[in-house]
């Protein structure tokens, strides 16, 4: 499941995020927003598109940049929803 | 004491981090009224230095015009210097209505209301038309004040990649159950001079039924043929719901902001919007010159046209010199430069040059992109393009980067 949700969320970045002619890489472990590819701005659609998935609700002070700055973080925040 | 050692430390740590992280912002002191010829004082305590600016939002050279100078004259003869007052208590002069008609009538729209900056004006308006059952739909480069007009507002937020019609279009499908959607975007974004594409913006607001908001403060006075703005540049007057926009750029360069657009929400804005409630009321004395503004680009385009010409002319050149220069044809010119160090170190000797322009980076532009923004003006006259270019090409010869496009400078300079 793990492995599944890694997919999805990487395969959500790259869609939400980049545009086609970038050619910037993201696995698991890319910094996010510390590297400008996420702005603390855009960051919302990603919150968004998790609580959405996975019906849960994030509050504001889990909802932080750290927690947001690679798919690794995001899963780990997901696990203190029962999301793994 | 309540003011502690240990918040003494704190903050003056900030300060340091930002020196430290090459962010902090040094102000100059200018000794002469603002134009395209200025004399500055920097750094500190030197004495005044000639230089040609290329950095005001001075669009239209208007800042020290004879005229609108005369005019804030009588207005502050006329109708004093301060009103003491809000709008709604005793603060609305007959100018203010007058510069308020004048305005609506320049930008096609309804009505308008005055604030006391654009800053204000989107601060304001976000919450006064949209709820928590609404959502805002903005483009990701919106400027810092609409994000945090936004952030003001209890509406849902999405946002979709700049200028990126077919992710726009996703937003407004995933949203289609909410009551009211607001399409969100600058006419035209200050950092790339790139002008929103406002005609397949206002289609897809008609499809999915959605209002649509710009602002327009770096545009306002010089866009389409007119100068009416981004919305006359893309062939859609009267179809923008609502425009903000400033008169701290091509309309004068003083202060002052509003809220134009559809009647409804206009009187909204006078009645709820927080900072046209609780902030001051405008002075006379920018109302009169601002009215005074209105009625010289109302009565000829040769400040526009002027702006066109110029801003054609430098592009072509310093294209044609070397540069990498995003295309376009707004009067903001950004001279790509990727590196930081390299567009503060260039600007840095184009001052000693004579010529004042800014370097701009992460995190004011995304990391990788840093540039120099070059700001054209109807105030230049040809000598001084000219002056710039020859400066530009001296400068970008020693540090070896003319000919050369975006990954040859990275290989030199890396990001």
């Amino acid at each position: 499941m793990c492995e599944d949700l890694k997919k999805l969320i990487i395969e959500y970045v790259k869609k939400e995020y980049l545009e086609e002619e970038d050619e910037q890489e993201v696995d698991e472990n890319t910094p996010l927003i510390s590297s400008g590819i996420v702005d603390s701005f855009s960051m919302v659609s990603l919150k968004m598109f998790l609580e959405k998935k996975f019906e849960i609700k994030i509050p504001d002070e889990k909802a932080t940049t750290e927690a947001f700055d690679s798919v690794n973080n995001m899963i780990n925040l997901l696990k203190e929803f029962n999301v793994s | 004491m309540a003011y502690s050692n240990k918040a003494k430390e704190f903050f003056n740590g900030e300060l340091k981090d930002m020196h430290t992280a090459g962010t902090f912002k040094e102000e100059r002191f200018i000794e002469s009224p603002q134009a395209a010829n200025i004399s500055v004082e920097y750094p500190v305590g030197s004495p005044p230095k000639e230089v040609l600016n290329f950095c005001a939002n001075n669009y239209l050279g208007l800042s020290s015009h004879p005229e609108v100078v005369k005019a804030a004259h009588e207005g502050l003869d006329s109708r004093g210097y301060g009103m003491s007052s809000v709008r709604f208590i005793c603060g609305t002069q007959d100018i203010h209505d007058e510069l308020e008609k004048k305005l609506s009538e320049f930008l096609g729209t309804e009505d308008t209301a005055l604030f006391a900056s654009c800053m204000d004006a989107n601060a304001g308006v976000f919450d006064v038309v949209l709820g928590k059952e609404d959502a805002m739909i903005a483009d990701r480069l919106v400027h810092a004040s609409i994000v945090d007009g936004m952030r003001l507002c209890k509406a849902q937020l999405y946002n979709y990649k700049h200028s990126n019609m077919e992710h726009l279009e996703e937003k407004l499908k995933e949203t289609q159950d909410l009551r009211f959607r607001m399409i969100i975007t600058d006419g035209v974004f200050s950092m790339d001079g790139d002008i929103a594409k406002l005609d397949k913006i206002v289609e897809l607001a008609e499809k999915y039924d959605a209002i649509v908001m710009v602002d327009d403060s770096h545009s306002t006075g010089f866009m389409g043929k007119t100068g009416r703005g981004t919305h006359e540049y893309c062939g859609v007057v009267g179809k923008i719901d609502v425009i903000t926009t400033t008169m701290g750029k091509a309309l004068g360069g003083a202060s002052g902001g509003c809220v134009s657009g559809r009647k409804e929400i206009v009187e909204l804005c006078r009645q709820r919007a927080r900072p046209y409630l609780f902030s001051n009321t405008v002075p006379p004395v920018i109302i009169a010159a601002a009215n005074k503004v209105i009625e010289i680009i109302s009565k000829t385009t040769d400040r526009r046209d002027k702006l066109e010409e110029n801003t054609k002319y430098f592009r072509e050149k310093m294209t044609a010199a070397g540069f990498d220069i995003r295309e376009g044809i707004h009067p903001i010119v950004p001279i790509m430069l990727y590196n930081a160090k390299l567009a503060q170190d260039m600007a840095r000797d184009l001052y000693d040059e004579g010529i004042y322009v800014i370097g701009f980076s992460f995190p004011v532009v995304a990391k990788g992109q840093a540039r120099i923004r070059v700001q054209i003006s109807a105030g230049h006259e040809k000598e001084h393009l000219d002056k710039a270019i020859a400066a530009f090409t001296k400068i970008g010869d020693k540090y070896k980067i003319l000919g050369k496009k975006k990954k040859e400078i990275i290989e030199i300079y890396g990001y």
